[in-house]
This record gives structure tokens, sequence and C-alpha cells, in this order.
């Protein structure tokens, strides 16, 4: 294993994404949104292609936008096909996010006649192409590490209200904080740390992270503020950790196939996300282990 | 009519295309204790969360202390049913009761420990003060119940609307709900709660609205809880309605 | 881009292409049968079960490639990519079931869980095949985003035979997976073995989702299991029927689909089967004969006008029965809480339809003959509702159904003469029947 400068860098890039994806992740799995993220990354492509067709350009500002405007309006559809058609929330979900997705694929087709635009790249992301631009620190760093600030900040402000219209939304509405809109809100925050991450690595490390480390906090902790600093520390570990399987353990474990295959190192949000998983089953088994397996409460029992 | 906490006028409430309440009409007295009741699907949930425009469809009058209730909010109170939140959810007893003050600590602003003293306070009006760090999981139904009142009584309103709050809870906090309502009653606040138990209705309050999809009577229980009424409520099927309406030990002295 | 000419267009829907049969038949085969299955999973409220299950064959799909080109094998040959597809989504449903069982993490999060795991692990797969010599990553891709349109006849005929295996299945244990989806408890008390049906629900989601990755794609998968049956619902209401429907659906959207990318050779096949699909699914939503939009806002919207007519015609009548003829406006006013212009212009509503007659200039109301027979069936209707509610209370409120025309529509007759019968007696002498509350007070 030979560790460089880019290695801190793309470990740095990994944990400060995963921690400002954890932030709203923590509260979308309270609200029992959590496949939110995965439809939002779904359907992002169609505002990315619409906004390079538009500017004509592989600016970063316009397909920020493009985005957001998607990831936003997905949440929002799936809301009012809910309401409107009486749809299962999951099912409402699943029918925006592919037909957006689907849209998406049309567009990328159609824009690839004038530019080059390939929804792999969107979709997976490439950590260690994003962290070698630059000499000094990355961008991808500063953005990543003013998303998170953003994150922390409106976590800390909204803190009581994100708790509250998670925890009882009928209580919340008779005291007049409206869990509707601050669901909204979430969203809306989801969608922009979504795109952001997107942008420099991909929609892989976002999906996962919004979650897995979320719950594997939510396995070990009794409090919202317990859950939400844990699952912090949890992301951190995932991309160290998911780094370290991309550059050495996985190629080794591939070379002792028969057929040996020699590979250099693999996909680093990809294994960011597997070694998030692979610290949540661990914490699960071990909880599990510790004390006899949970059976559901019956809450109509005193 | 500013000294009536509420007062609804003709309302009408459908589900999808079917009517639950029919032009109801009620009248909440201050200073006194209310029981909603009637037999399963007679909308006594229904007419609290109407009143509280938590049913968008709902139309009729609602004044609360003779104006809106966006005006007198902080005045208002709700229990909702226990069931109807997660229990897992990963806070303290004490976070929850401090929900009650979100409204008073205002948006974006932390709780402090004042609030967590109010909290522990209210948590301790209702017997529960060495559970204030206990996660709400690892309660007992009735517990639950009692940290729902608490989070009320932290509101610190003059009207409480509650849900059930006597379904399926032990005899401690029957009792703990009890006094509860003795001391709302005592100063001067008035609550309101829809109930299932017949025959405590007598015993445990000084008003009943008998409701069956629109108000068969209301009134102080001793005039109300009649077994032509009941009957009326309830159908002629139960045959204990008679022994509920005129069991004189049951009924509170100034009705009876 | 390029438009088809008449001679493609033509070509295209008579079918003269050996490769668009094939396609058709291979696509439409499959959008039947997860039109079919999706409408279990539907009811079953699992509908993202199937997004999570194709994002999971992934690393099963990158492990048989390795595996197959390892052992010196063609690595792009079907069987040890589905093989390794199907073990993998099996995988993920244990990783499921492993979280459901030991933890209290919603079923939600932990669809996101092991979706997003299994994905970021196939990822991580699939760029180390990018590195093996060869270039055979890019066929590997085919299988991310779909390829109906390069369908051979061989992957076709494993497509067809699954969508029949699947179809067969669900038509064989309909009412099994029926009681499953309508009530688990039920079903277990009663003797079904429902673990296993389960099981086996699950497991034709598997195999639906490995044959569908060829049609639209492990990332689209999930949207012919879901859309057509959310379509399928705003048809009907029945199980039957909406199980039917929902296949008609899938299979329509592949379909449109086919021949769309058969017009337009450029565009993705899967995404323009999705794109079909959602198009029903918008149709449905707003026109839907059962739970449409459209439909659902008329209804509401007559009901509540149906409502306010009866609550006018209501207070006219009984005003009417003490004054014995025409109604101040003043009385009204004291009956119902609108407002004077509100009383006015429904009252204006009730002439214009020839129910009410207002004499110009004086403030008052009077019934004409048809408003009158109209008013005291609303009144006898109402009255016998609340006799009915009086009379049973016990069992009324599920029944009580005041929109519907007569009450004789919902009720049983027997009770509806016995209730005419306590009315007449209290009321023979009287133009209308009493208030029932009254003449028991």
């Amino acid at each position: 294993m030979n560790w460089t400068a880019l290695d801190t860098w793309i470990v740095i890039a990994g944990a400060l994404t995963a921690m400002a994806c954890a932030i709203p992740g923590v509260f979308l799995q309270l609200n029992k949104q959590s496949m939110l993220g995965d439809a939002i990354s779904h359907a992002v492509l169609p505002g990315i292609a619409i906004a390079y067709l538009v500017s004509g350009s592989r600016d970063t500002l316009p397909m920020i936008g493009g985005a957001l405007v998607a990831g936003v309006l997905t949440a929002l559809l799936s809301g009012a096909v809910e309401r409107l058609g009486r749809v299962e929330q999951g099912a409402s979900l699943g029918v925006v996010f592919c037909v957006f997705f689907a849209a998406g694929l049309v567009l990328v087709r159609i824009a690839a006649d004038h530019l080059d635009l390939d929804p792999s790249c969107v979709l997976f992301g490439s950590l260690e192409l994003a962290v070698i631009e630059s000499s000094g620190i990355p961008r991808v760093v500063w953005l990543s590490a003013s998303t998170l600030a953003l994150n922390a900040l409106l976590a800390t402000l909204f803190f009581k209200e994100l708790r509250l219209s998670a925890f009882d939304t009928r209580f919340s509405e008779s005291v007049g904080v409206p869990a509707r809109l601050i669901r909204l809100g979430l969203t809306v925050l989801t969608s922009i740390t979504a795109v952001m991450a997107f942008e420099s690595v991909g929609s892989i490390l976002v999906i996962a992270m919004l979650i897995v480390p979320g719950a594997t906090a939510l396995l070990l902790c009794r409090s919202v503020e317990g859950i939400l600093l844990a699952s912090l520390g949890f992301a951190a570990l995932a991309s160290l950790g998911g780094h370290l399987m991309a550059i050495s353990a996985l190629p080794a474990l591939l070379s002792t196939m028969p057929g040996g295959i020699q590979i250099g190192s693999v996909n680093s949000a990809g294994m960011m996300a597997t070694c998030s998983g692979l610290v949540f089953f661990t914490v699960l088994l071990a909880t599990a282990l510790r004390k006899p397996a949970v059976t559901t409460p019956q809450p109509g029992v005193p | 009519m500013k000294d009536t906490p509420l007062h609804i006028d003709a309302l009408n409430v459908a589900y999808h295309r079917k009517l639950v309440l029919w032009d109801v009409g009620v009248t909440i007295k201050a200073g006194r204790t209310t029981a909603i009741v009637g037999p399963n699907g007679a909308g006594k949930s229904t007419l609290l969360k109407a009143a509280l425009g938590l049913i968008p469809s709902a139309s009729g009058k609602i004044l609360f202390f003779g104006g809106t209730l966006r005006k007198s909010r902080s005045r208002v109170a709700y229990v909702p049913q226990r069931e109807s939140v997660d229990w897992d959810f990963p806070v303290n007893a004490r976070d929850v009761v401090a929900m009650g003050l979100y409204r008073r600590i205002g948006w974006c602003l932390p709780v402090r420990s004042i609030h967590r003293r109010m909290a522990d306070e209210a948590l301790a009006d209702v017997g529960m003060a060495d559970f204030a760090l206990r996660q709400i999981s690892q309660l007992s139904g009735g517990q639950q119940q009692r940290v729902f009142l608490a989070r009320a009584l932290a509101q610190k309103a003059d009207l409480y609307l509650m849900d059930e709050p006597f379904a399926s809870v032990d005899a401690a906090t029957e009792q703990a709900i009890l006094a509860v309502l003795e001391r709302i009653k005592a100063s001067g606040g008035t609550v309101v709660c829809v109930h299932h138990d017949l025959e405590t209705v007598a015993g445990y309050f000084d008003d009943a609205i008998l409701l069956n999809m629109r108000v068969v009577a209301q009134g102080p229980v001793g005039d109300v809880m009649t077994p032509e009424n009941l009957r009326k409520t309830y159908g002629a099927r139960l045959s204990f309605l008679d022994e509920v309406a005129t069991d004189p030990a049951r009924a509170t002295p100034a009705a009876g | 881009m390029d438009y088809p000419t008449l001679e493609t267009f033509l070509r295209i829907f008579s079918l003269q292409d050996h490769n668009t049969r094939i396609v058709l038949a291979g696509a439409c085969a499959f959008g039947i049968a997860a039109g079919l299955i999706g409408a279990f999973l539907l009811l079953r409220k699992r509908s993202l079960l199937g997004d999570t299950l194709g994002h999971a064959t992934l690393p099963g799909v990158a492990i048989g490639f390795l595996v197959a080109y390892a052992a010196g094998h063609d690595p792009r040959s079907f069987f040890p990519l589905a093989l390794g597809a199907t073990l993998s989504a099996v995988a993920g449903i244990g990783a499921l079931a492993l979280v459901r069982r030991f933890s209290r993490i919603k079923d939600d999060a932990a669809l996101a869980i092991v979706l997003s795991v299994f994905f970021g692990f196939g990822i991580a797969l699939l760029s180390a095949i990018q590195q093996l010599p060869g270039g055979f990553a890019s066929g590997l891709e085919h299988l991310i985003y779909g390829s109906a349109a390069t369908m051979t006849s061989a992957d076709a005929t494993f497509v067809i035979a699954s969508s029949l295996g699947i179809s067969l299945f669900c038509i064989a244990l309909f009412k099994e997976f029926s009681l499953l989806c309508f009530d688990e408890a039920f079903a277990r008390s009663s003797g079904w073995p429902a673990t296993v049906l389960d099981i086996l629900l699950m497991s034709l989601v598997v195999w639906a989702t490995v044959a569908g990755i060829q049609t639209v794609g492990i990332l689209l998968v999930v949207a012919l299991l879901v859309i057509p049956p959310a379509s399928a619902r705003f048809w009907c209401d029945g199980m039957g029927p909406m199980a039917a429907v929902s296949a008609v659906s899938g299979g329509l959207s592949c379909l449109l689909g086919v021949f769309l990318s058969a017009l337009f050779p450029k565009w993705p096949t899967g995404a323009l089967i999705v794109l079909s699909a959602g198009s029903i699914f918008a149709a449905s939503l707003v026109f839907g004969p059962t739970r449409g939009i459209l439909i659902r806002s008329i209804r509401t919207r007559r009901a509540e006008k149906n409502l306010r007519r009866e609550h006018l015609l209501r207070a006219v009548f009984e005003c009417a029965e003490l004054t014995e003829g025409s109604v101040p406006l003043a009385d009204l006013l004291a009956k119902r809480p609108w407002t004077r212009q509100q009383m006015l212009a429904e009252i204006a509503r009730l002439a214009d339809r020839g129910l009410l007659t207002c004499p110009p200039g004086n403030d008052s109301v009077q019934f004409t003959a048809t408003g009158l027979s109209e008013a005291r069936r609303l009144v006898r209707n109402h009255r016998l509702w609340e006799l009915y509610l009086i009379r049973h209370a016990d069992v009324a409120p599920a029944h009580v159904d005041r929109e519907a025309d007569r009450i004789e529509h919902v009720l049983d007759r027997r009770i509806v003469e016995e209730l005419e019968d306590i009315l007449d007696q209290r009321s023979h002498e009287r133009l209308v029947p009493s208030d029932p509350e009254k003449s028991q007070a």
C-alpha cells in the first residue's frame, strides 16, 4: 500500500461529505422518509440534463440549480400524488422518481448530440478525480465543508422543531409548529446536500451516508442529540475504512481468486458505502447478541 | 361568548363521501370538566380534531374563547391519543414534556435549564418525577399517557382537549389523571375528554356530551345520562344502561 | 434529431423487423408479469422492495462476471450473471430480514440501507472490472440502464419463460396472495403458511427483477413493479380486476415503449418504457373512474352542494311546519350559521332549480310543488336516518350514509319498514313527519 497526500484528501473529502449527509439523514429516518435520498439521487438527472441543454456548458452553477429544482420537485410531486391520489407513500415516491430518472436518461441521450455527458459520472461520481484537479486544498473539500457547516447550523437552530415534527405531527400542528413546512424544509436541505455531493463524489455515497450512519447510531443511542453526534463519527469512520478497503483490501482479495485478477484500486465512494454497511451489520449483530432479540412492543398494553 | 372556552356550531365533517359529524353544535362551559361519550365510530375524536383544525374538510363555526384558534392558541392544550405516535422514538420523558413549552420558547431558541425544570415540575404533577430521564419506549402504557398529560400541563393552558386519556391505563394512572383534572378545575381551567367508559362518566366529570354522529344530549351529567338518552346514543341492546344511568352512588352530588 | 419516415413507421407497426418482434414479445411478457406481481407488492405496502432488490443484484452480477472471467469462460455469458444476480438479491432479502428481526430500525430505513450498501459494493466491483483488459465493462453498464433493443432471441426466451412462470404462480396462488396482502394475521390464524407465502412472493419478485434487468435495467426495474399497479388502483377497487388492469397496463407500457424506441432508435428503450408507464399513470391519476382526482373532486363538490341544498330545504321545511306557508328570511338565518349573502345565494340557486320561489321585495321564501315534495323526501330520509341512529345506535355509525339518495339503498328493507312504521304512528295526522327527537322527549 502506498499512501499519498491524494489519499488523505480523498478521505477528508469523503468524510466531510458523509458527515454533511448524516445530519439531514438522521431526521429523514426519524420522519420515516429514508428512501427519499435514493429517490432524489435518481431524480436529479433530468434537472442536470436540462441545465446542460439550456446553458450549453458544463458550468457548475446551472447544474446545481437544475438538480436542486428536480430534487425539490420530486419531493413535492410525490407528496402531491400521495395526497391527491391516495397512493401509498413508498409507491408514490417510486412512481415519481422512476419517471424523472427515465426522462433524465432520454434527455441525456438528446444532450449527448451536443455535449459529452455521462450519466454514470453523475450517478456514481469519482472521488479520486475530484481531488486531483487543484494544487492547494481541493475545491471539493471546501464545498463539502461548507455543506457540512450549513447543515450543522440549521440542525442546531431548528433542532427542537425538527424533533417535535418528526415525533408528533398532530401535537406539533396543535401548538402552531407547522410540521409540513418543516418537513418540506428538510427535503430542500436534503436536496441541497445531495446535489453538492453528487457534483464531486457521486450519489452512491450520498444515499448510503444519509441513512446508514444514522441507523447505526440509532442502534446504540437513546436520544436524538446522541444519534446525531454518533452518526458523524460513524460517517467519518466509514470513509476512512472504505478508502483503505478500496486501495488495499479488495484488490488483495481479488488477486487471491484462482484466475489471479490484478487491479489497482477500486471506486472509493462505493467501498465507503460498503464499509458503512459492514459497520452497521457488525453493530446490529453485536447489539443483538448482547440482549435477547427485540420483540415488537405493544403500545396499547400498559 | 368571550368566556366560553369552546363553542362549535353546525360542524359537518365528511371522510371521503361519508358524513361522520352532522350539524354538531356544542358549547363547553368554563371551569368544568366535560366528557364526550358515544359508541365506536360516533365521531368523538373527530370532533376534537376538527375543532383544532387538524381536519381540513370540516365546515362549520368554531370559536375558542370567542375568537379563532389562531388567536388563543397558547390557551389551548391538546392531548392526542397515545397510539398516534411512535413510542420507539429516541427521546426521554423530559424531552417530550418540554415539547409543551416550545411555543413559549420560540423558534430557533434552545431548551434551557429553566424549561427543563418546568418540564420536571409537570412530570411531578402526574407522579412521574422519577422517570424524567427514562427513554419513552421503556415506559408502561399508563406512564406514557401521563407523560402526554404532563406535556399538556406544561403548556399552562386554560382549555385542555384530551383524546381518550383513560383508555387502557392502570389504576395508578387513572388516579393521577383524576387528580390532574381536579387541579385544573381548581385553578379555573376547563377540560374536555373523549371518554369511552360509561360507568365512570358520572363520577369523573361535571358535564357530558352524548355523541353519535350528531349530539344526542349535552349538559350536566345528571341531566344527560338518562336511560332514554343512553338508549338513543348506544342503542337498546346494552343491558347495563339503566344501571349506569340511575346508580346514585356514581352520580356526583351536584348532578344527583 | 432524425424523424422516422412513413416507411419506417409502417415497417415497425407491421412488425416486419425480426428484432422488433423479439424485443416486443420479451418486453410485453415482462411488463405483464411485473404488473401482476407488483399489484401484490403495492397492496402489501412494499412497493420499494423492487427498488432495493434491483440495486442489490449489482454486486452479484459483478461477482458472477469476475468468477466467470477468472475461470476462463466468456464473462458476458448469461448464466453466471443471472445466477449472481439471483444470489445477491436473495442475500439482500436476508439482510432485510436480519434488520427486521434484530432491531427497531423501520422498514423504509432497512430498504435504504440494503440498497445503498449493496449497490455501493457493486459499483466498487464494477470499477475493478473496468480495469480488466478486454473492455467488458460497457456490457455490464447495459445491465444498469437496460438494453431491451439488443435483446437476442435467447434473452427473449428466458424473459418470456420467466414471465410465464411468474404469471402462472400469481394466478395459481391468487387467493392466497390476496389473503396475505389483505390480512396476514387472519391468514396465519386460519392455517395458511403465511411465512412460506411471503417468502414465495419475495422469490417471485427476485425472479422478476432478474428477468427485468435485461429489459429495463437494474435502476428502472422497480418502475414496472410500481407504476402499473399504482395506475390500476385508480381504475377499480377489486383485487382481481386491479391485478388484471395492472398487468394490462404493464404490458401496454412496454408495447408503447418498444414502438417508440423502434421509431427513435437512439433513445434508450428502458427509459421510454418507463415514460410510457408514467404517462399511463398520469392519465389514470386524473381520469381514473373510481379514484381519479377529477371524479373525486366532482363527487366532493356535489356532496357539498347537496349538503347545503339539503340543509336549506330542511330549514325551510321545518319553518314551514310552524308558519304554514311562506317563511321569513330572518327565521332561516336563525336556523343556519350562514351569512345573509350565503343564504341569498343558496336560495337563488334553489329558485333557479324551481324548488323555491321568493316573491320580490318580500324577505321570505316559499316552496314550489316540486320543492315541497323534494323537501318532504329529504326530511323523511333524514328523520329515518335519525330514527335509525336512535333505534340501532350500537351499529348505526358504520351504516349511516346520508349521501345515499334514499335510505332504502343502504339499509335492509325490513329495517326501513320498521322505521317507517314508527315514523307514521307519530305523524299520521300531520302533513309531514314530525321530528322524532321532539315527539320522543
